[in-house]
């Protein structure tokens, strides 16, 4: 079982949260062009890094906010947690 | 290569079977080969196996960071099918039951191929008409779909929860007679002993550190254990594909992830076939050793941890106990994880790259082991060739561009979603 620490409601259980993939994808700025290999590195491109890698996740069972989790994808472990709108360092 | 025969099993019991050759050579790296293939799993053993039987290429190497078969070939639950509804998976896939079919004779190796039959089970009227559609397809394409009602359903599998009262009760089900499973093991060891014979350099303990691309040319590759000159360099290392696609600055339509399976305790025979649970993911087989084998879901995130978590395991085995209720009765006897290479539309990728004499087999997902002659078969021709075979021409790289999707569970791109 992960723990995941909601940074509006504290320490929970994984079960509480639903995943929601790479949060360093960014979607293409719509006042601009847009060529179709931005659209592909935003619709289906992705890093997968092993080791940290900042994440989405929804606290769907409980305050149901979008946060940002900064987790080892071969340990699991956990670092850093924080709200969807922060900026991460 | 010594034959493997019952007269050459009585020739050996006399010496106490201490004279069997080594069924594959440890050699070191030579300076060169025409072909490197990375990754010793099933697909890279079957794609040199293919390389020098089809193309008679035989300076091959394959690089192998841990020992082969170490991987997903060994982590898997053994179900071999072509039950697909689009054009391009169900042709490849039954050109690959016809080379299962074959295999054990053409290795001479007893892989255990065992066509007990799938069933994936239906809950409802509407996913009755869905299987109806996708038999048709299939039976378009060759192979064998039977729809099954409620009652035959109940003759093939009495195991199952049939009283009135369920959440999800059994409509019926889809067959595929053909469908079956195999020694997952063997099919790793018959294809390493084969390649070996034929020439291939099979070398373990060797992690890939880097390529050596040059004027948008493969030239070889670096590796803990030397530099290796390759005219032709074919990447098939499944959930380590982005780890290497990154040394190559390439970002791939592929996410890794982490997919646990598990066996009960050895019990007598109660099941002869594969059955799928239909109203959420969950399967099962018994083993000839007797042990319940079943799998399910993935754990939800990124992940190369090959370890799983027990929340997945619980909601997987929650379907399972849903579909057969005798399995709450039974012990746990081992679980394991594997990583997976999931592709951004389910289907994989076996394509040329922008780099010549580099080329890709990714994006497997949940169904590797059962492609994995056909994967071999169809990338040898790919890297032989520098031209994609006719079977493998959908599964290309740049579809995700060109909007040609081989999407079978319109499930789109967030493939922790099962």
């Amino acid at each position: 079982m992960l723990y995941i620490k909601c940074p509006h409601c504290g320490m929970r259980p994984q079960t509480e949260f639903s995943y929601g993939g790479d949060a360093s994808v960014k979607r293409p700025e719509l006042n601009k062009d847009v060529s179709d290999q931005e659209w592909d590195d935003f619709v289906y491109n992705r890093k997968s890094l092993r080791g940290k890698h900042l994440e989405l996740w929804q606290h769907i069972s409980g305050c149901r906010q979008w946060i940002k989790v900064e987790r080892d994808t071969a340990t699991h472990e956990i670092f850093r947690t924080f709200k969807a709108d922060e900026e991460v360092a | 290569m010594q034959k493997y025969s019952i007269f050459n099993l009585v020739k050996n019991a006399f010496s106490n079977h201490q004279n069997w050759d080594l069924a594959w050579k440890d050699p070191t790296p030579k300076e060169e080969y025409d072909v490197v293939i990375i990754g010793g799993g099933g697909h890279g053993l079957a794609t040199a196996y293919y390389l020098a039987k089809e193309h008679n290429i035989t300076k091959v190497a394959i690089i192998e960071k841990g020992w082969i078969g170490g991987g997903n070939v060994g982590r898997n639950t053994t179900i071999i099918r072509s039950n697909y509804m689009h054009d391009e998976n169900g042709l490849f896939s039954e050109f690959g039951m016809d080379l299962w079919r074959k295999m054990s004779q053409d290795l001479n190796y007893n892989v255990m191929f065992s066509p007990r039959g799938i069933i994936n089970l239906a809950h409802s009227d509407a996913q009755m008409n869905a299987y109806a559609r996708r038999g048709n397809s299939m039976r378009l394409n060759g192979i064998d779909a039977v729809l099954l009602n409620r009652e035959q359903v109940k003759e093939i599998i009495p195991m199952a929860d049939f009283s009135e009262n369920v959440r999800f009760p059994i409509f019926g089900g889809l067959m595929q007679p053909s469908a079956g499973t195999a020694r997952h093991d063997a099919v790793a060891w018959g294809y390493a002993r084969q390649a070996d014979s034929m020439g291939v350099d099979i070398i373990q303990n060797c992690e890939v550190i880097g390529f050596d691309v040059s004027a948008g040319k493969i030239n070889g590759i670096r590796t803990s254990r030397g530099n290796i000159k390759a005219k032709k360099v074919g990447l098939c290392v499944a959930g380590s594909t982005n780890i290497l696609a990154e040394k190559l600055n390439m970002t791939l339509p592929i996410e890794t992830h982490l997919l646990q399976a598990c066996v009960s305790e050895p019990i007598k025979p109660v099941l002869d076939n594969v059955v799928t649970f239909g109203a959420g993911h969950f399967y099962v087989s018994q083993s000839d050793k007797g042990e319940m084998v079943m799998g399910g879901d993935l754990d939800g995130y990124n992940s190369y941890a090959q370890r799983g978590n027990l929340p997945t395991l619980q909601h997987v085995l929650t379907e399972g106990i849903a579909m057969m209720p005798f399995l709450s009765k039974l012990k746990m006897l081992r679980t394991w994880g594997g990583i997976m290479d999931m592709s951004m539309d389910g289907s994989p990728i076996i394509d040329k790259t922008h780099i010549e004499g580099l080329y890709l087999n990714c994006g497997w997902c949940y169904g590797g082991f059962k492609a994995t002659p056909a994967s071999g078969w169809t990338f040898a021709h790919t890297i032989a060739q520098d031209r994609v075979h006719e079977l493998n021409a959908g599964y290309s790289l740049n579809r995700f561009s060109t909007g040609h999707l081989i999407d079978e569970k319109g499930l789109g791109t967030k493939t922790w979603i099962s």
